[in-house]
């Protein structure tokens, strides 16, 4: 087989060798981008990170969170699917009875280790109930222990900022509200997940 | 009494020495190591340096002049091992002293009765600015040498051979400017440039008297700071950062200084020697000026033209791309020196036939 050769014509002649007519367009270029930045920074690309947070498209595998009925109840019926299905064996739960008959078991402990989470997203799909997302658009978890990085139950149904949220379809339920808390189990008894 | 100690020559000439470099020569290079970086940002369309603060206080980044200067005096001073203690020690300041000697003969304003805004007005003039920059050489060589590191080594050859090339042709290219204006005093060349062509239209200005002497002589300077597109000896890419690579802390910072005090010597020398050094063009048309304007006109003319030709340099540099060492060295030898041998032929012929 011939090898395919893609023949560049090379510059030559007067002009390439006085360097100038090259300078000069170079300058062009580079002059006007200074001129357009000096006064305004009008070109720039940057985006100051810590301050500016660039958009996250909505399926980003971020960090978890517990998403919540109507009622503000966790959806979580602790079914174990995810804690099943994890590959990194990451979550950890434990049911408890819930004082809703309808529901049966809630998740007295939720954990899950972000550490060793691989963002896998297994547990999202694995979930009957929608109960567990990786929507919060929290692309970077930093933090200075390991304990930090545990995250519990609470943690994670309530540690994140529903503007940061990266999809912008999330449903209204979801945001946390006391009231509807109160409402939902007036003759409540027992701990449930509130 | 005071006036009487000012005024005697040692005195005046070392009140002068420390005006023109502690407020002239460091202040500019040091700020230029910040412009440097925050120039090049807004010609790559980015933000540059904007983080170092004082509880919040940024002021788009000028703070960082500080944390540089902070963290380069807390750093170790690390010396590689067999690596000759002597040389490597003094080696840095060998660069430095030649960038700020350099301002030892230029002008910033024009004399008022017997003072002047120069520190010395000697007869050699730019056969001195020569002999300096041939001392600079030193400084790359030594680091080089001394290192005992062998990308260090090789910086330091690249460097060597390539400032004694560009020195060659740097003296030739100026002789046509010695030609034109008689005389190697820099006062001389400075007070040619304030003549006139057709009348009062067009200052006789080095750079229209001497054209190709001004573009060998930029370029010429330009490879003798080191700075690109003649930073081979540096080569980051090849040989990491060439014959400074084995330094740390303060002495790297001196490397660096040097570089930026140099970049504005070359500024003020282009200024000088091509740009009617502190001569305010068509000022002569105002008859009977105030003496304080004018002496203040000229500082700004002067110091105009040198922050331009500091920010043409480092525009330059963000332009073109390096040279390859073996192209640095063809255009030295095969194209410029005979240039700048022919600019001076010529320029000997048309002042011996109109002259």
């Amino acid at each position: 087989m011939e090898l395919k050769v893609k023949q560049v014509n090379r510059l030559d002649g007067v002009r390439e060798a006085l360097y100038f007519p090259a300078l000069y367009v170079g300058f062009r270029l580079t002059v006007k981008h200074f001129w357009r930045n000096l006064f305004g920074s009008r070109d720039v690309v940057t985006i100051n990170y810590p301050e500016e947070k660039r958009h996250v498209s909505a399926r980003w595998r971020g960090r978890h969170r517990l998403t919540r009925r109507e009622n503000g109840f966790l959806s979580c019926v602790a079914c174990y699917m995810c804690e099943t299905v994890c590959p990194s064996k990451c979550i950890h739960i434990e049911a408890g009875e819930h004082p809703d008959l309808s529901v049966e078991k809630y998740p007295v402990v939720f954990n899950i280790d972000e550490l060793r989470c691989v963002f896998c997203g297994l547990c999202v799909e694995a979930c009957p109930k929608d109960a567990i997302r990786m929507d919060t658009g929290v692309i970077s978890m930093a933090y200075t222990s390991r304990q930090t990085f545990d995250f519990t139950r609470d943690l994670l149904r309530d540690n994140y900022d529903p503007k940061a949220h990266s999809n912008p379809k999330y449903e209204d339920y979801d945001l946390p509200s006391p009231s509807n808390q109160q409402e939902a189990l007036p003759n409540s008894q027992g701990v449930p997940a509130s | 009494m005071l006036l009487e100690i000012i005024m005697i020559p040692a005195v005046l000439a070392i009140i002068k020495i420390m005006v023109i470099i502690l407020l002239f020569a460091m202040p500019l290079g040091t700020v230029l190591t910040l412009m440097e970086r925050k120039w090049s940002a807004m010609i790559q369309d980015r933000v540059g340096p904007n983080r170092a603060n004082i509880g919040g206080f940024t002021g788009h980044g000028v703070l960082h002049l500080a944390a540089d200067g902070l963290k380069s005096m807390f750093k170790e001073d690390t010396m590689p091992k067999g690596a000759d203690g002597f040389l490597y020690l003094i080696a840095p300041f060998f660069g430095l002293i030649a960038g700020v000697a350099t301002f030892a003969i230029i002008p910033l304003a024009g004399p008022i009765g017997n003072f002047t805004f120069q520190v010395t007005d000697i007869e050699p003039g730019l056969l001195f600015i020569f002999a300096i920059t041939s001392l600079s050489v030193y400084g790359a060589v030594l680091a080089g040498t001394s290192s005992n590191s062998k990308f260090a080594l090789l910086g330091g050859t690249r460097a060597s051979a390539q400032m004694i090339s560009y020195e060659v042709f740097m003296g030739l290219a100026l002789m046509g400017v010695f030609m034109v204006y008689g005389t190697t005093r820099v006062s001389g060349i400075v007070d040619g440039q304030n003549e006139y062509w057709f009348g009062n239209l067009i200052p006789m200005w080095g750079v229209f008297t001497q054209p190709l002497g001004f573009v060998l002589f930029f370029t010429a300077l330009i490879a003798e700071t080191k700075r690109a597109p003649f930073d081979a000896p540096e080569g980051e890419s090849e040989i990491v950062a060439g014959y400074f690579l084995e330094y740390s802390g303060m002495r790297w910072s001196a490397f660096m200084l040097a570089e930026y005090v140099a970049l504005v010597g070359v500024a003020s020398l282009i200024t000088t020697l091509f740009f009617g050094g502190y001569h305010v063009p068509w000022l002569h048309l105002w008859e009977n000026a105030p003496q304080w304007i004018v002496t203040i006109l000229q500082l700004l003319k002067f110091s105009i033209f040198t922050v331009f030709f500091c920010w043409f340099q480092i525009q330059l540099r963000w332009t073109v791309p390096k040279f390859r060492f073996d192209q640095t060295m063809a255009l030295g030898w095969k194209k410029l020196l005979p240039l700048s041998l022919a600019n001076m032929i010529v320029t000997a012929f048309v002042i011996l036939a109109f002259g």
